[in-house]
Order: structure tokens, then C-alpha cells, then sequence
């Protein structure tokens, strides 16, 4: 199509701007008002309106669900630098995600990596089109931090793995049809090399799932159990006992993303400058509490060095340098950042900053509230702030273990 | 801009640390302290300096100067922070020249901008009066007398006072201390009668001063632009030296860290390299992110100032009030990691840490950076 075959960058711009205009949408051009605007996809999906179906139906064939993954399997084949311009038009345009995906966000990249041919064909085109919804099984009630000690067994008979164990904080595991999973498959070996990397199907018998209750409420995470659950062995990806290097692989894309998931966020939601005019108001244009003027200042710097940061990594991935484990401090320092924000948004807001329910209390300052309690979990989930810290001083730095 | 060096950047880079580790490392320094010499900085290394193009880099070629931006000029004043190499950048390139650059009429640029791009002249900013920087807070009087100016007023933490050829002062013609308005840029040569400078030594072995005007009488050819109008070319000095501060913080910054992580590699107690314990590699992962988000800023804030962006005074008081914070939090973790060496005059990370200090004292510390960043947001 003409759309792709320009090599030229600004008609690549031209031209996705046109195609987004004719097929995004109007009622998709605006904000989401709330988590229950998100389209997960998946067999069972659920969409908040038509516009909604319809915007993921153009986008998923498009394949501009998935960018950069190569065309034969769901994507658009788009190179780095127009993937960059795509996303550029779509936030120019105000268009809302057609889709979250952790299969696409997560597992994507590493079964182009490490997938036979035979399961890059069988999930990703559905997980692009959004047909597919996936869920993550990495931790256990006795494998948090130390996630390579986990103990859910995969054991082969014949043609399949036999699997028995439980997963914790898997989000979205009563949703999702699939689940990617690190099972251990030596229990003699050393705890690294025992672990095999296995796509499971949530109908299966023997799976059943339960969701966890948070400080803040309701959340999307669930406790997930395996009991005799029969799995294919031709979906297990990459070498058997070789699972761990799949897995970090996967683990730094889900770092990444949840760095840029904070950035984001800093840019769409309302200042905390803004928000502080209101509760503290002013003395001759300058908030009237100077201890928290002086904090806001610092988190609004912080946030502008983390923003300029990303940019930087990203600059230097196009000319060349790929970011390796600089995700880690993206992950430490996004989440550390937007704790810091909630936790200032609910000082500012005084006792209508920690108020549950009822009509004293707006609905923007109820949000913030499960925002806050929520924020918390930023800096645990995805590897914690500590993890990330030991990372770094390895990786990074060649510090000594 | 990109945020990335091009090729060239990164050869003035190899230039300027070829050029600084040879001949300025920090025993250029301790020479110069142990020595008690006069100005803190060696005259023969500047004027090495300004014939690689240094001293000229920021101005055009009419006057001398080399035609390239701040963001190639950061890049040697990172490098001279990595020894804390003393040079009269800031004071001569940075601040009075660029007020000169930015406020003087061809004349006063003729005769001024030529030699300090050949390394022949340096000058200062007479500006802060008091104790901490406030940018606007002029008490010093500049009263109209017949054919010019007479100024009478005291002026302290003169980067390079001492020895200057002369000094670009900042004097009220109207207006109250701390109004913009009304504030006027004079330039003074050295000698000029009533003129007093002392050189107040501080920390960091450099070079500052205490300049007192006893009604020295300033001829209208040495007003810079309109006598009651120097806060323009004043903000913006201002900012390109907080900026140009800066970058020689995040080399202090980083030299600091690099010699901390090696200490940590090397230094062995309990039978184990103390870069294994978790207390110390954890603080070491921090001060890595520091670092790199002060990298951001500084970067950003170079390319402002060549692009002209509408954002370079916001971004002037981010970078020097992350870039305070970082050397600060570097230098201190760095005497602790290393323990009671760390306190010796023998190992140099105690010259990082009192030029840390100093640093950030200049042009406004951290605390004042986050008001004005404030106040440039409006709030």
C-alpha cells in the first residue's frame, strides 16, 4: 500500500494523519473518563461503545495495533522511527489506545525473539487484531523478588506438560484467554536453569483463577491455580529449562512500559501546580503554603528531568545504542515519581484528599484517593524499586555481588 | 534539538578532555592553592585554551570568536569539572562578555570581545550584593553626573574579580532594591579611581572578590544599552551562567561517582569488596540516576539557550537546582563511601566536595532555582 511503501518520514506523516482522520472515530478523539473506557480485547471483550469495536476493528487491521512487528504476523511492518511518528499523530489527534495488551506490549516482542514460526503465526496476528488477551504468570506467593525460586511444576507426559501450582498478582487473570507462564521444569538444577517458559490456555481444565481485594480497593489482580493442567508442549518458547533468559527478556519490556506508563500520565493529568491553586491558593502569585510550593517545584523538575531522560534513551536507540538495562532506572525513578505526585496531590487536598465514599467528597478527589493507595504498588509490581536498584549496581555499574 | 552529541561535538569533547586531564588535572589545582597565587587560575592555560578556540566558542567570528553554541561550550566546561579546572569561562565567556555581546553597542564590542576570544582579557560580573544570590536585588547607585555615571556601592562574590581587566557592574539608576526595573549594566575597568577590589578566598581555591565603588565615575560610552534597562541582558547572562555552572557541576558530579564506584571495587574490609554490600550499592544505584537525570537537564538547557527557546529561563533554574543537588549528594556520599580517606586533604574527593559547595552557591542555590522555577510557572 501507499501508506507504507514511503520511505520519506514526513509523507509517512502525511499520510497517517489522513488515515486516522477518515478512521478514527470522533467519540474515540476524546478522553477516556475512566479505566471502564479501556478495550482489553480478548474472546470474552467487552467494548464501552461501538465507536470503540469499530476503532480497534480499522487499527488491528491496520496493523498499527502492533506497529513494528513485521506485517506476516499482525503488524504494520512500521520502522522505528515511523512507529515514533504513528504515535506522535495519535496523541496529536487525541486518539484513545484501540487496545491494551499485555500480548502485545510484553509477550510480543520476546515470541518474535525467541517463537518458533509455528507460534509466532498462531498468536500473534490474533493478539494484534486484539482477539487474544493475555495474562501474565510470573510470580508466586513464596517467588516475589526472588522470582527465579518459583515452584509451579511443569512435568512432561508424552506430548504435553503436566502442570500444578499457583501464581499471585497476575493482573487480569479472570479475564484473559492465554496466560504466559515460568514454570519450573529441572527442580534439580540450580534455580536459574530449571525454569521453562509455557503458554497456557485459561480454559483448560484444572485452571481456576481468584481476584485480589487492595488498600485500594478493587483491583485487577488475581491469585491464579493450576491443578493437573494439561499443556501442549509445542507451546513452551524457546529451549526446555531455558526460560529464565525469555523471561528477563519479557521483564524489560514490561519495564519500559510501565516507565512510559507513568510518563504519560504526567502529561494528560491535571499540574500539581493547578491543583494546589485551588485547595492553598495564592499570596501575590505564589502559592500560599511555601513548603509545598517548594516540594511541587522539585517533583515538577523531577518529572521534566524523566521526561527528557526517556527522550534521551530513545534518541540514542535510533542512532544506534539500544537500551539495555537503563530500563531499570526508568522503572525505579517513573514509579518513585509518581507515588511522590499522588502522595503531594492527597497533601494538598487536606481530609478531602483521604475520604472513601460519600457526596462530601468530589469525584476527581475520591479518585486520587485509590490513585494514592494504588501508587503504592507501582514500586513493588514489575520487579521492585530495590530490585531494580540491584540491577543497576550489577548490570550498570560492575558492582561486585 | 537531539539530545544525543553529533560527531563533532564529541571531538571537541575529546579535545577539551585531552586538553584538561594533560595539563589541568586536579594537581593544576592543589598547585595553585598550595601556591597562593594571586588569581586561581593560571593565565598560560587559559591562554592555551582560548587558541583551541575556548575563550571564542560562543561568540561570532566578527569578533573574533569560533561561531559554535553553548551546547559545544558545555561539553569543556563538563570536562573541566571532571578536574576542577579552574578557568575564567564563566566569569569572562559566560557572563561579562555575554552581556557585553548581548548589550553593547559595536564599539564597546570592538574593544572588549576581541580580546577575551584570544584569551588576552578577563572580565566579571559585578552583580550580587548581600550573602545569596537574589537576581534582582541592586543597591548599588548609579547617579547621573555630566557625560555619565557616578556608581557608589559594594558588591561581593565576584567570580574572577581579582585581576579582571575589568568589570561589567550592576547599579540601580531607579527604582527600589529588588525592582526590576531601573537597574543599569556599567562597564569599569581595572584602575578606574574609586574602584576597590580584594579577593575573598573561599573553599574551593578559586577565584572571587569583594569590589567596592567609591563614586567611580562611568563615561556614557561604558553604559551598556539603556542605562535604566540592563535587566534584559541581565536575565539572560544570568541564566546562561546557571546553565554553564551547571555543566561543570555535572562533571564534578560525575568524576566523583566514577572515582567512588572504583573505590568501591577495590576497597576490601570483612574479607569482601565493600561494593558487595547492599547499604552501599544501593546508594551507588541512586547517585547513577542522579546523575543521568542531571545529564537531561543539562543537555536540554545547553540547546535552549542556542535555539533562543522561550523555555531557557525555566529550564535554566531546573538545571542548576537539579545539578546543585546531584554534586551535592554526590560529593557528601562520596567522603562517606570512602571512608576516613575521604576526609584527608591527600585524596581529591574532598576538593570535589567543597567546590560542590560553592557551585551551588553560585548564581543561586537550589532552593532559590525552585522559587524561580516556580515563578516562571506562575505559581
Amino acid at each position: 500500500m501507499e501508506l507504507l511503501s514511503g520511505d520519506d518520514l514526513e509523507g509517512f506523516r502525511a499520510a497517517t494523519r489522513a488515515w486516522l482522520e477518515a478512521n478514527c472515530p470522533a467519540a474515540m478523539r476524546t478522553p477516556a473518563r475512566s479505566a471502564d473506557d479501556d478495550v482489553w480485547g480478548g474472546r470474552a471483550a467487552v467494548f464501552p461503545s461501538d465507536d470503540a469495536r469499530v476503532w480497534l476493528e480499522r487499527m488491528g487491521a491496520r496493523g498499527f495495533t502492533a506497529p513494528t512487528w513485521p506485517r506476516e504476523y499482525g503488524g504494520a511492518g512500521l520502522t522505528a522511527e515511523q512507529a515514533r511518528v504513528l504515535d506522535e499523530e495519535l496523541r496529536s489527534l487525541g486518539c484513545r489506545a484501540a487496545l491494551k495488551s499485555f500480548g502485545v506490549w510484553m509477550l510480543g516482542p520476546v515470541l518474535l525473539q525467541y517463537g518458533t514460526e509455528a507460534q509466532k503465526l498462531a498468536f500473534l496476528p490474533p493478539t494484534a487484531r486484539g482477539e487474544l488477551r493475555w495474562c501474565q504468570g510470573y510470580s508466586e506467593p513464596a517467588a516475589g523478588s526472588d522470582l527465579a525460586s518459583l515452584q509451579t511444576r511443569a512435568v512432561l507426559d508424552g506430548d504435553a506438560y503436566v502442570v500444578d501450582g499457583q501464581k499471585v498478582w497476575t493482573s487480569h487473570a479472570d479475564k484473559a484467554d492465554w496466560m504466559f507462564c515460568l514454570v519450573r521444569t529441572d527442580p534439580a538444577a540450580p534455580k536459574h536453569e530449571g525454569i521453562s517458559f509455557l503458554l497456557i490456555d485459561m480454559r483448560s481444565p484444572g485452571v481456576s483463577t481468584r481476584p485480589i481485594r487492595l488498600i485500594s480497593g478493587a483491583s485487577p489482580f488475581c491469585e491464579a491455580f493450576f491443578d493437573g493442567v494439561r499443556v501442549p508442549a509445542a507451546q513452551l518458547v524457546g529451549r526446555v529449562n531455558g526460560g529464565w533468559a525469555v523471561a528477563k527478556a519479557l521483564l524489560e519490556h514490561e519495564r519500559a512500559l510501565i516507565s512510559r506508563m507513568r510518563d504519560a500520565a504526567f502529561g494528560e493529568d491535571e499540574s500539581l501546580e493547578s491543583i494546589a491553586k485551588r485547595y492553598l491558593g495564592t499570596v501575590d502569585g505564589a502559592l500560599a503554603d511555601p513548603v509545598l510550593r517548594d516540594r511541587i517545584a522539585q517533583a515538577s523538575m523531577d518529572s521534566l528531568c524523566n521526561s527528557l531522560t526517556l527522550r534521551r534513551s530513545a534518541e540514542g536507540a535510533r542512532s544506534g545504542r539500544p537500551p539495555g538495562a537503563e530500563t531499570s532506572m526508568f522503572k525505579l525513578y517513573g514509579t518513585e515519581l509518581n507515588k511522590r505526585r499522588l502522595e503531594l496531590i492527597v497533601e494538598i487536598e487536606g481530609f478531602r484528599g483521604v475520604g472513601v465514599e460519600g457526596s462530601e467528597f468530589s469525584a476527581d478527589e475520591l479518585a486520587s484517593t485509590r490513585a494514592w493507595l494504588r501508587s503504592r504498588a507501582n514500586s513493588i509490581e514489575g520487579g521492585s524499586s530495590e530490585i531494580q536498584l540491584n540491577i543497576i549496581a550489577r548490570r550498570v555499574l560492575g558492582l561486585p555481588e | 534539538m537531539s539530545l544525543v552529541l553529533t560527531e563533532d561535538q564529541e571531538s571537541i569533547r575529546k579535545m577539551a578532555r585531552e586538553f584538561v586531564q594533560r595539563r589541568m588535572p586536579t594537581t593544576h589545582l592543589r598547585a595553585l592553592r598550595d601556591g597562593a597565587d594571586a588569581l586561581g587560575y593560571s593565565p598560560a592555560c587559559w591562554s592555551e585554551l582560548a587558541g583551541l578556540g575556548v575563550a571564542g566558542m560562543t561568540f561570532p567570528e566578527a569578533v573574533g570568536g569560533v561561531g559554535l553554541g553553548f551546547a559545544e561550550l558545555g561539553i569543556v566546561l563538563e570536562e573541566c569539572g571532571r578536574t576542577l579546572a579552574p578557568t575564567p569561562i564563566v566569569s569572562t565567556v559566560v557572563l561579562a562578555g555575554g552581556a557585553i555581546s548581548l548589550g553593547g553597542t559595536d564599539a564597546q564590542r570592538a574593544r572588549w570581545l576581541p580580546g577575551v576570544c584570544a584569551g588576552e582579557r578577563v572580565l566579571a560580573l559585578a552583580h550580587d550584593e548581600g550573602t545569596r544570590h537574589a537576581r534582582h536585588r541592586v543597591a548599588t547607585r548609579a547617579e547621573p553626573v555630566a557625560g555619565g555615571f557616578r556608581i557608589t556601592g559594594e558588591k561581593s562574590f565576584v567570580l574572577d574579580g581579582h585581576g579582571a581587566d575589568a568589570l561589567v557592574v550592576a547599579a540601580r539608576v531607579a527604582g527600589a532594591s529588588a525592582d526590576r526595573a531601573g537597574i543599569g549594566l556599567f562597564i569599569v575597568p581595572a584602575g578606574s579611581p574609586g574602584l576597590t577590589v580584594a579577593r575573598t578566598p573561599l573553599v574551593d581555591s578559586r577565584n572571587a572578590a569583594r569590589v567596592r565603588l567609591d563614586g567611580v565615575v562611568v563615561p556614557d560610552d561604558q553604559v551598556l544599552g539603556a542605562p535604566d534597562g540592563g535587566a534584559a541582558v541581565l536575565d539572560r547572562v544570568l541564566d546562561r551562567g546557571a546553565i554553564a555552572v551547571s555543566a561543570e557541576m555535572l562533571g564534578g558530579a560525575l568524576e566523583a561517582f566514577e572515582r567512588t564506584v572504583a573505590y568501591l571495587k577495590t576497597r576490601r574490609q570483612f574479607g569482601v569488596l565493600i561494593g558487595s554490600f547492599q547499604a552501599l550499592k544501593h546508594r551507588a544505584a541512586q547517585m547513577f540516576c542522579e546523575v543521568e537525570l542531571s545529564r537531561s537537564i543539562v543537555l536540554a538547557a545547553l540547546r535552549a539557550l542556542d535555539d533562543d527557546g522561550p523555555d531557557a529561563a525555566l529550564l535554566a533554574a531546573a538545571a542548576k537546582a537539579r545539578t546543585t543537588d546531584t554534586f551535592l549528594r554526590v560529593a557528601g556520599e562520596a567522603i562517606q563511601m570512602h571512608g576516613g580517606i575521604g576526609v584527608t586533604d591527600e585524596l581529591d574527593i574532598g576538593l570535589f566536595y567543597k567546590r560542590a559547595r560553592v557551585a551551588a552557591m553560585t548564581l543561586g542555590d537550589a532552593a532559590y532555582q525552585r522559587d524561580r522555577y516556580a515563578r516562571l510557572q506562575g505559581y
